[in-house]
C-alpha cells in the first residue's frame, strides 16, 4: 500500500485547513494537505458578507471588548468564553495578515480597509472584498500553501483515523483519480472538513458538507458539541428546484428590503415590531417559517421579498450578484418583482470539542478547526465571524498541532489494519448492485431531518426523526455501488452517508435532549429559555451507542463578565 | 412532466472503457440546469457516472464541461436555452479521469511556478491604498478557477507549445495590478509562460463565466509588458518619436 509520512495530516483544504497547514509549515512541519474537493473549491468561496474584526477603521469605538460582547450575547451566552475573547481579540490581527498574504479588500475613502454592517455586530466590523470575501480568502491561502513546501493531495477522500489508547496513529484515504488507498502516518491529525449543511433538504451549503470530519473524530472517540444547535439562514431562494436553498444575502434586507406574505401583508412587523425586517436570524427565520405553516406562503413555498421600491440604479450597484442570481436562475427581474424566500441551513454552530488554546480535542494528537469544531459560536453565529473564526483558530490549530507532532515519534499504522480499511471500503462495491442506493438514502434522510429537526422542533417529531435514523444505519450496512474505486461517486455517497448519520443522530439527540428554545434550537412545546439548560450538550461514542451528557457552561472570569449584559430569563 | 434525452460522454480510461456517448432520459422541471439533469443521471440511474460539482451556484467553478460542444459551468446553463438534443462531454483540453471528470492538476503545478505576491519593502502598516487602484485588479480576482478558458484556447487544444494559457495569465494579471506588489510579472509569462503564443483570438473571453475581459485586460498588458521589457530602446525610440508627431 502507498504509504505518507508526514508529521502533521491536515484533511480539508478550506479556509482553516489551508491557514492551519500554513502555519504547521511556518513551525518547521512537514504537512500533508487531503480534501475530497479540488484545490480552491471549499465551501469557503461561497463567503460573501465578510471577516468580522474589530479594527475600527469605520467606526472609531469599535474595539474586541464589543465583538466579545457581541459574540457572547448572540450566541445565546452558550459560547466558550475563552474562544470568544481570543477571536475578538486576534482577528483583527488576522486580517491584516491576509493582507500582507496579498488580499485586496476594499477601502475606505483615507486608504484603509473598509468595513460594512451586519446583523448582530454593534459597530460596522466586516472586512470585505465585495460580495466575494470568501473567495479572496480562499484564494490568497492558496496562493501561500503553493508557494510553500506543502504536499496537497486534493480529490483524496479519508475513510479513516487510526487512534489506539487515546492516541492517533494515522488514517486512510482512498485517491479518487486513481483508485488507490493512500496509508497517512502523521504525529497529528487536524481536522478542518467543515459542516453538515448537506443532512438537510434545503441548504446553501455546497457538496463537501457531509460532516465527513464529525464523524471521523467522533469513531475514535472525540467529544462531538452542541450539535443541535443549527442556523437556519432565513432567506434562501424557493424555485427554481434546482436553486432552492440558494443564499440571499442578508444585505438585501440591510439595504431596505421588506417581507410580505401572500395576502401582501408586512408580516415582520408582528413578529419584530421594531427592527421587522432586520431582527436577528433565527426571529426572522422563524417568522417566515411560521408565515407558510399557517397557510400565508407563495405557490412555491415562500414568502416574498421586496427590494424593488428602491429602484434599478440602486439595486444593481448595491446588490449586484442578487441581481444576476435571480435573473439566471430564476427568470426574476429584482429591480421590477419581488423574490421568493424561504430559510435555508446555513452553518453547524456545534462541531468536535476542542481546547480553546490549542484547537486539541479530547483525542492525543487530534486538532479541529473551523466550522467542523464547536464552542465559539453558542447557540447562533453572527455573520462574518466565520471567516475570523478559520483564520484564527486555523493558525492556531497549526502552530498547536506541529508543537505536538515536533515532541512525538511517528507512529505506525499496521499493515494490516489498512487491510482491514481497504476492504470495508471496498465490500461497498458489488458487480451486481443488490442493495439499496445510497442517494435514495441520504434523500430519505434529509427529509426526515427537514420534517422532525428543522427550524421549529417538538418532542414527537424528533422522536420520529430519531427512529427514522436508526432504520437508515441498519439499511445503510446494506448499500451496494456498482462501478470501481476510481471516481465512484456512489461509493462517495455511501461512505458519506456514514458520516451524515452521525451528524444526524447527535443533532436529533441533543435536540431532543435540551428541553428549552435559545438561540436557534426552537421547541414548540418548551418554547421558553430556561436557567437549567445553560449547558453544552456533549456527545461521544459509548460501548454500544451515541451517549449525551451535558456539562455547565464554563463561568467567564470577572473583567469579561464586566463587558457583557447579563442573561435575562422571563 | 416532460423528460428530455441527455447524451454523456462516458470513458473510463483505468477500466479500458473507450469513449462512447450513453443516454439517459432525465425529468425536467421549470428552470432546470444542465447539471441536475446529469445529477440525476448519476444519482438516479446509474451511480457510476463521475462528474465534479461543489457549490451549484457559479461560484466554485467545479463543473466546467462541453455542453453540445460549447465549454460552459453546468450548473449556469439552462435546459430551455438549449434545443433539442444535449451532449455533455468533459473538456476537452484535458486528460479524462473518467467521464465528466478532467485531469486538471497541471494547473496547479503551474501556479506554483507563478512568481508569488511580493509586497515593496518598507511599506508603513497598517497599508494604506485607494479603492480605483484596488478595483483594477478585482476584475482579475473574480476567477473561479474553471479553466474553460485554458479548454477553449487552441494554442493549448492544439499545439504542445508550453503556454500557461488565459487563466494564468490572469493570474499574472491579478498580481500585477494589486497597487503593492513590487514585481512584474511579464517577463516569467513571456520567457516561461509561451504569452506570444497567443494570438489574441479573443475565444478564452467569449467563455468566462465571470466575464473578466481576459484578452483585453489580461493578456494584452502582459505582452505589452513583455514586449516593453524585451525591446526597451525600441520603445523609447518610437516614444519619443510620437512626441515629436504629437509634438
Amino acid at each position: 500500500m502507498h504509504r505518507v509520512e508526514c508529521d502533521i495530516l491536515v484533511i480539508g483544504a478550506g479556509g482553516a485547513g489551508l491557514r492551519a497547514a500554513i502555519a504547521a509549515c511556518d513551525a518547521g512541519a512537514r504537512v500533508v494537505v487531503v480534501s475530497k474537493s479540488l484545490l480552491g473549491k471549499a465551501h469557503t468561496v461561497m463567503a460573501e458578507g465578510g471577516i468580522a474584526a474589530s479594527l475600527g477603521n469605520v467606526d472609531g469605538k469599535d474595539d474586541w471588548q464589543a465583538h466579545f460582547a457581541d459574540t457572547i450575547i448572540e450566541g445565546a451566552y452558550l459560547s466558550d468564553w475563552r474562544m470568544a475573547e481570543i477571536l475578538a481579540k486576534e482577528a483583527a490581527e488576522r486580517v491584516y495578515e491576509l493582507e500582507r498574504y496579498g488580499a485586496l479588500f476594499d477601502r475606505t475613502q483615507d486608504g484603509r480597509i473598509m468595513q460594512r454592517a451586519f446583523g448582530g455586530h454593534t459597530y460596522r466590523r466586516l472586512c470585505h472584498v465585495g460580495d466575494k470575501t470568501g473567495l479572496e480568502l480562499l484564494r490568497t491561502l492558496e496562493d501561500q500553501v503553493l508557494h510553500r513546501d506543502i504536499e496537497v493531495m486534493d480529490e483524496t477522500y479519508v475513510t479513516k483515523i487510526f487512534a489506539r489508547n487515546g492516541r492517533i496513529q494515522g488514517a486512510i484515504g482512498l485517491q479518487m483519480k486513481t483508485g488507490r488507498f493512500v496509508a497517512f502516518e502523521a504525529k497529528a491529525i487536524i481536522i478542518a472538513t467543515g459542516g453538515c449543511g448537506r443532512v438537510y433538504k434545503v441548504t446553501s451549503n455546497s457538496w463537501e458538507s457531509t460532516a465527513d470530519g464529525i464523524g471521523l473524530a467522533y469513531n475514535i472517540g472525540a467529544e462531538l458539541m452542541d450539535m443541535e444547535m443549527v442556523q437556519f439562514h432565513p432567506t434562501g431562494m424557493v424555485y427554481p428546484p434546482g436553486a432552492k436553498g440558494l443564499l440571499v444575502t442578508e444585505g438585501v434586507r440591510g439595504e431596505g428590503g421588506i417581507l410580505l406574505n401572500s395576502k401582501g401583508e408586512r408580516f415582520m412587523e408582528r413578529y419584530a415590531p421594531e427592527r421587522k425586517e432586520l431582527a436577528a436570524r433565527d426571529i426572522v427565520a422563524r417568522a417566515i417559517y411560521k408565515e407558510i405553516e399557517e397557510g400565508r406562503g407563495t405557490a412555491h413555498g415562500g414568502v416574498y421579498l421586496d427590494i424593488s421600491h428602491l429602484g434599478e440604479a440602486f439595486i444593481k450597484h448595491k446588490l449586484p450578484s442578487m441581481y444576476s442570481q435571480f435573473r439566471q436562475f430564476a427568470d426574476v427581474d429584482i429591480t421590477k418583482e419581488a423574490m421568493e424566500v424561504a430559510p435555508t441551513v446555513h452553518y453547524q454552530m456545534g462541531g468536535i470539542r476542542t481546547d480553546p488554546e490549542t484547537a486539541a480535542t479530547n483525542i492525543d494528537g487530534l486538532f479541529a478547526a473551523g466550522e467542523a469544531a464547536g464552542g465559539l459560536h453558542g447557540g447562533n453565529r453572527l455573520g462574518g465571524n466565520s471567516l475570523a473564526d478559520i483564520l484564527v483558530f486555523g493558525k492556531r490549530a497549526g502552530e498547536a498541532a506541529s508543537k505536538h507532532a515536533l515532541a512525538s515519534k511517528l507512529p505506525e499504522v499496521s499493515e494490516a489494519e489498512a487491510l482491514q480499511e481497504t476492504r470495508r471500503v471496498s465490500s461497498y462495491l458489488g458487480k451486481s448492485a443488490k442493495g439499496p442506493n445510497p442517494n435514495a438514502l441520504i434523500e430519505e434522510l434529509r427529509e426526515s431531518m427537514e420534517n422532525g429537526v428543522g427550524i421549529i422542533r417538538d418532542r414527537s417529531g424528533l422522536s420520529k426523526t430519531l427512529k427514522e435514523i436508526s432504520e437508515l444505519k441498519s439499511r445503510q450496512a446494506q448499500v451496494r455501488v456498482p462501478g470501481t474505486l476510481v471516481f465512484n461517486h456512489g461509493l462517495l455517497s455511501a461512505l458519506a452517508l456514514e458520516n451524515m448519520l452521525v451528524a444526524c443522530e447527535a443533532i436529533t439527540r441533543s435536540a431532543l435532549e435540551r428541553r428549552e428554545s435559545r438561540g436557534a434550537h426552537w421547541r414548540s412545546d418548551f418554547p421558553r429559555k430556561s436557567r437549567r439548560w445553560h449547558v453544552n450538550m456533549v456527545c461521544f461514542k459509548g460501548a454500544h451507542s451515541m451517549k449525551l451528557r451535558t456539562v455547565r457552561v464554563r463561568p467567564m472570569p470577572q473583567r469579561l463578565k464586566r463587558l457583557i449584559k447579563h442573561e435575562v430569563y422571563r | 412532466m416532460t423528460t428530455i434525452r441527455l447524451s454523456i460522454r462516458r470513458c473510463d480510461p483505468m477500466a479500458g472503457i473507450a469513449p462512447h456517448f450513453q443516454e439517459y432520459d432525465v425529468p425536467v422541471e421549470e428552470g432546470m440546469v444542465v447539471l441536475e439533469a446529469v445529477r440525476y443521471a448519476a444519482e438516479k440511474i446509474d451511480t457510476t457516472i463521475a462528474v465534479r460539482w461543489n457549490c451549484e451556484a457559479a461560484r466554485c467553478g467545479s463543473c466546467a464541461a462541453e455542453i453540445n460542444n460549447v465549454p460552459a459551468l453546468m450548473c449556469k446553463t439552462r435546459i430551455d436555452d438549449l434545443a433539442g438534443r444535449i451532449t455533455v462531454a468533459p473538456m476537452r483540453a484535458y486528460p479524462i479521469v473518467k467521464d465528466l471528470v478532467a485531469d486538471v492538476s497541471a494547473n496547479y503545478e503551474t501556479e506554483r511556478r507563478m512568481p508569488a505576491f511580493k509586497p515593496f519593502s518598507n511599506l508603513k502598516e497598517p497599508w494604506k491604498m485607494w479603492q480605483p487602484d484596488v478595483e483594477r485588479s478585482k476584475e482579475f480576482r473574480r476567477c473561479i478557477e474553471c479553466f474553460l478558458c485554458q479548454d477553449v484556447c487552441h494554442v493549448i487544444r492544439e499545439h504542445e507549445t508550453g503556454y500557461f494559457g488565459p487563466r494564468h495569465v490572469v493570474k499574472a494579471a491579478s498580481l500585477d495590478t494589486h497597487p503593492l506588489d513590487s514585481l512584474d510579472r511579464s517577463k516569467h509569462m513571456n520567457e516561461e509562460g509561451g504569452i506570444g503564443y497567443c494570438n489574441i483570438t479573443k475565444c478564452c473571453q467569449e467563455v468566462c463565466p465571470e466575464k473578466i475581459r481576459i484578452t483585453d485586460n489580461a493578456i494584452i498588458p502582459e505582452k505589452e509588458g513583455a514586449a516593453d521589457g524585451a525591446y526597451d530602446p525600441l520603445m523609447r525610440f518610437i516614444r519619443s518619436a510620437k512626441k515629436d508627431i504629437e509634438g
